[in-house]
């Protein structure tokens, strides 16, 4: 499908600051040929990172380590509390520790696969390089990992690798990681180098003379909007799964940071990269307001399975005979089994679901059994492996799961799109740098699990601080003031918009319109696509959209803590995005990695490509709310990693 | 279920507030506490009231951010539970729930159930960190860490900071958040050059801060929804007693 109604085709986009030659090389050359700042000039620079996850935790901690001065933004109201603390099952390095064939070249070689072939090589390249440092930045600062007996640190394996590469601190890896970076920050805050501003939330960029230069904020506690200034701006605002309302994420995640970029220039890559992670715990009622992940590393041990007859999927699971189950992940991908990647085993989920085998309320869920591993290791080593998700698990659903097989359903999980960015983590804006979740780099049409706490902390230890000097060599740059024209135009669109929810005073809450937009989005953009389902989904945004600046009701003022203000300008982001995501989602007529389309796949129902035609990100630029998005192709070329058909079988 | 809640309601920092009444009819079994309080927002807005204000974000237990007083008992009944991850099968029909912010001085009140936790985060930058600078790393195998010893440390560093034990504290004290802390950073090797300057200067912001001093109470680890043991605070104690008799 080429231009039409729904956007037009423009010109292609390229990563300039990517260096050729051989891949190995590739950062070491890139770092060389960057410009530095010299250290007495760096006083004089400021940057601005929104965010205090992983990924913007670890860039503020160590731009201000390096001299920089920095400002720090968060929503929650302490820098500690950002969704990365949620990960849980731990961070991938190509340490070969356990001396199992791992190497740089496998990690990379496994992300570019696992991405079913939609990222960048240089990039994934990098990103496995640097994986090693990370981990020994985190335990010289103290995060507590996993060790054996003898004092070394322990690894485990994730879905979608055959080697153990995966370091981990029980279920709470994300956590510790974060502790590390949010301590590094607090130093920082402590000796004055980073201005900490949590409870304030950025509602829009602000660009002067063609490049980024601060961003406008409001004080979630007083109301206050300001103007923040800067000679760069790094965004690290996490990911947008909260488009499909139910999802893994922090009740706050949002797309606000990123579209108000999107809307000022930003292009913004492959939006309907979406992954649904296979092990969630099922929805019980309308009451619902978010999903629970059940780490991914339950399935090293536990047995996915549902009845083989629908007529037993009423039964307890307990009086279902062993002849009876179907270990579906075993029986369809003998060498993987229960560790295929995520978007597979979502929608084999998906499959039996559909053909009516599912348990549980409304026959949406699976049962992941631990009774084998029961048998095999003992209940203690179980209990030492998995303790805190058995015990999560049973606080939600009121059952034991030592002595009924969990239920789980996929989920939505994470994003791989996100702001297009270069080599060097800039975006198509001057000087506004894209790090973590928030950015599409390094994943392509799947993430493999444990990737994305080293992709956020690789970025911001890593990779942004010494690509941003390159931009900030030619700073510090002019002046900006209050009264600037784009500064004051910035401003007003802030204050017009929220005097616009406030004066609405419609008849639905917020939340109803979230929760109307999630449910279109899981429906039709969900775990299958097809042109039928996305055309209707993009009709029934649009008028979503404008029943939501008709009919919304956000209660209060501006000046106060207002929450369902703070979600009124969410949600109308997230309703943008969710067209946008949709209009992605019919423009590729393939289905590769977590976006399968129903009208791509083999014959015995596997995701097909289309190289062919499919082999670039899709970066599209924003023409207006009502406009059509302009298509821009960045080609990805493999020299190492040929693509091939994946299989996991 | 058919519940009525009693929820503190105070409109800004330096307003009064007083506790208001609210009928919640046909709450599921399976809702969590939090969900009760956003299936009765919604009905407030609809009727032109304000909705209650109050901190969540992951919903899970893990971000620390959420923060009431049910019954009188910081993050509820149910022990090891944030309030996030109480459920209303805890409660029964009929039942009258009182639902209260943290309450201790260094904790001011923002609105309704919404408290000022930004103290916590100065007694970390007092030194609550090792100090390591990106890119000075060794291997991280150069160090073997006993696993014992790796083990406690994590359990420590388990703490969400959600400051449950300061709510619970009747001097308000935040001893046990600060020992855990201590904890995690003096059990492993990487701790120990500023493991007496970390012990001094981290109970100084705490005093700074307005907390009060800890009596033994025990109140703190009752509530505290990671587990974080009482023997902590002795620990601290004797690090902070062997780093003032060396200086
Ligand atoms: C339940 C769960 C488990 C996971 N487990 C794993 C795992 O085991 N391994 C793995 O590799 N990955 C895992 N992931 C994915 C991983 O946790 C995230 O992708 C990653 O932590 C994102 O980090 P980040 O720094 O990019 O963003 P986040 O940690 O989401 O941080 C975003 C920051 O931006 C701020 N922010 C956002 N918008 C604004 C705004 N408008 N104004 C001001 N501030 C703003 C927020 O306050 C926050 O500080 C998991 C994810 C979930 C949901
Ligand atoms: S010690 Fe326990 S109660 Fe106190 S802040 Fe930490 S987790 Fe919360
Ligand atoms: S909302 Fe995160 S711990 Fe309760």
């Amino acid at each position: 499908m080429s231009a039409n109604d729904f956007w037009a085709d423009g010109e292609p986009v390229f990563d300039k600051a990517a260096p050729d030659g051989p891949v190995e090389t590739r950062w070491e050359r890139r770092k060389f040929a960057a410009k530095l700042v010299n250290p007495a000039n760096r006083r004089k620079l400021t940057v601005i990172v929104v965010g205090t996850g992983l990924a913007g935790g670890s860039a503020a901690a160590t731009l201000a380590e390096a001299g920089y001065r920095v400002k720090s933004y968060c929503y929650q109201d302490s820098p500690r509390r950002a969704h990365s603390i949620a990960a849980q099952g731990g961070i991938n390095a190509a340490k070969n520790y356990r001396n199992d064939g791992d190497s740089v070249y496998r990690l990379f070689y496994d992300t570019v696969k696992g991405g079913d072939f939609r990222a960048r090589e240089s990039n994934v390249y990098r990103l496995a390089q640097v994986s090693v440092n990370i981990i020994d930045q985190c335990v010289a600062q103290g995060v507590p990992f996993a060790r054996e007996y003898g004092g070394l640190l322990d690894n485990r394996s994730f879905g979608g690798t055959q080697v153990s590469r995966t370091f981990y601190a029980r279920g709470q890896t994300g956590q510790q990681l974060l502790l590390g970076a949010y301590q590094a920050l607090e130093r920082q805050i402590g000796l004055g180098n980073v201005e900490m501003n949590a409870r304030h939330e950025m509602l829009e960029l602000i660009i002067v003379d063609g490049k980024a230069r601060g961003i406008v904020v409001r004080d979630m506690v007083t109301g206050e909007i300001t103007t923040e200034f800067a000679d760069a701006v790094v965004l690290a605002s996490g990911g947008y799964g909260n488009v499909f309302f139910l999802s893994t994420n922090a009740k706050g995640c949002n797309v606000t940071a990123a579209w108000r970029a999107h809307r000022k220039g930003a292009l913004f890559a492959n939006p309907c990269y979406t992954q649904i992670h296979p092990t969630c715990i099922p929805e019980s009622g309308s009451h619902q307001s978010k999903l629970t992940l059940m780490s991914e590393s339950l399935r090293n041990d536990g047995r996915v399975w549902v009845p083989k007859n629908a007529a037993d999927c009423q039964k307890p699971a307990g009086e279902i005979a062993e002849a009876d189950r179907d270990y579906y992940l075993e029986r369809i991908y003998p060498s993987f089994g229960n560790l295929v990647p995520r978007d597979i085993a979502s929608r084999a989920a998906k499959n039996v679901c559909d053909e009516g085998r599912g348990v549980g309320p409304g026959g949406l869920g699976v049962y992941l059994d631990f009774a084998d591993a029961i048998n095999r290791l003992g209940r203690k080593a179980v209990e030492a492996k998995y303790g805190n998700l058995f015990e999560m698990y049973e606080r939600i659903t009121g059952e034991d799961p030592y002595a009924t097989p969990m239920r789980i359903y996929p989920a939505v999980h994470y994003t791989m799109g996100g702001l297009w960015v270069d080599y060097d983590l800039q975006s198509t804006v001057p000087g506004l740098f894209v790090i973590g979740e928030a950015n599409f780099s390094d994943h392509g049409a799947n993430r493999l699990g444990a990737s994305a706490l080293m992709q956020g902390l690789a970025d911001g230890y890593f990779v942004l601080p010494n690509t941003i000097s390159n931009y900030l060599a030619a700073g510090p740059f002019p002046k900006v003031t209050e009264a600037d024209a784009p500064v004051v135009e910035a401003r007003k669109l802030v204050e017009d918009r929220i005097e616009k929810f406030l004066s609405i005073d419609g008849d639905r809450t917020v939340d109803s319109f979230h929760r109307e937009l999630g449910q279109i989005m899981w429906e039709y953009c969900g775990m299958e696509r097809t042109e039928e389902g996305l055309t209707k989904a993009i009709g029934l945004i649009r008028a979503l959209k404008e029943e939501f600046w008709t009919r919304v009701k956000v209660p209060g003022k501006g000046e106060e803590l207002n929450q369902n203000l703070e979600k009124a300008g969410r949600v109308a982001d997230f309703i943008e995005l969710g067209e946008l995501m949709c209009i992605d989602a019919l423009h590729r007529r393939e289905s590769c990695g977590g976006h399968f389309r129903g009208e791509s796949q083999t014959p015995d129902g596997e995701a097909l490509r289309h190289d062919d035609e499919f082999s670039y990100a899709a970066a599209w630029e924003y023409f207006g709310a009502d406009g059509r998005p302009v298509l821009h192709k960045e080609d990805l070329n493999f020299e190492y990693v040929h693509p091939s058909t994946r299989s996991y079988k | 279920m058919d519940i009525k809640v009693r929820v503190w309601r105070q409109p800004g920092p330096s307003a009064a507030g007083k506790m208001v009444t609210y009928d919640v009819k046909g709450i599921s079994p399976d809702a969590s506490f939090l969900e009760m309080i956003d299936v009765l927002n919604e009905t407030l807005i609809l009727d032109g009231d304000d909705p209650i204000a109050f901190d969540h974000d992951c919903r899970e237990g893990i971000c620390g951010m959420c923060s009431m007083v049910v019954n009188g008992v910081a993050h509820g009944p149910e022990k090891a539970t944030t309030v996030c991850q109480l459920h209303m099968r805890k409660f029964s029909d009929g039942d009258v729930i009182d639902v209260e912010p943290w309450r201790a001085a260094a904790f001011p009140v923002i609105k309704d159930l919404v408290v000022d936790r930004s103290a916590f985060d100065q007694i970390i930058q007092a030194g609550g960190y090792i100090t390591a600078p990106t890119g000075t790393a060794p291997d991280a195998h150069a160090t073997p860490v006993p696993k014992k010893d790796a083990d406690a440390a994590f359990e420590a560093a388990t703490c969400i900071g959600c400051g449950a034990c300061v709510a619970a504290c009747p001097n308000g004290s935040s001893m046990l958040f600060t020992a855990a802390k201590i904890a995690h950073l003096g059990l492993m090797p990487q701790g120990q050059p500023e493991r007496d300057s970390r012990v001094i200067d981290m109970l100084q912001a705490q005093d700074d801060a307005g907390f009060g001093g800890c009596t033994n109470a025990g109140e703190c680890t009752t509530v505290c929804p990671k587990g974080i043991p009482l023997s902590l605070i002795g620990r601290l104690n004797s690090d902070y007693r062997k780093a003032i008799s060396k200086n």
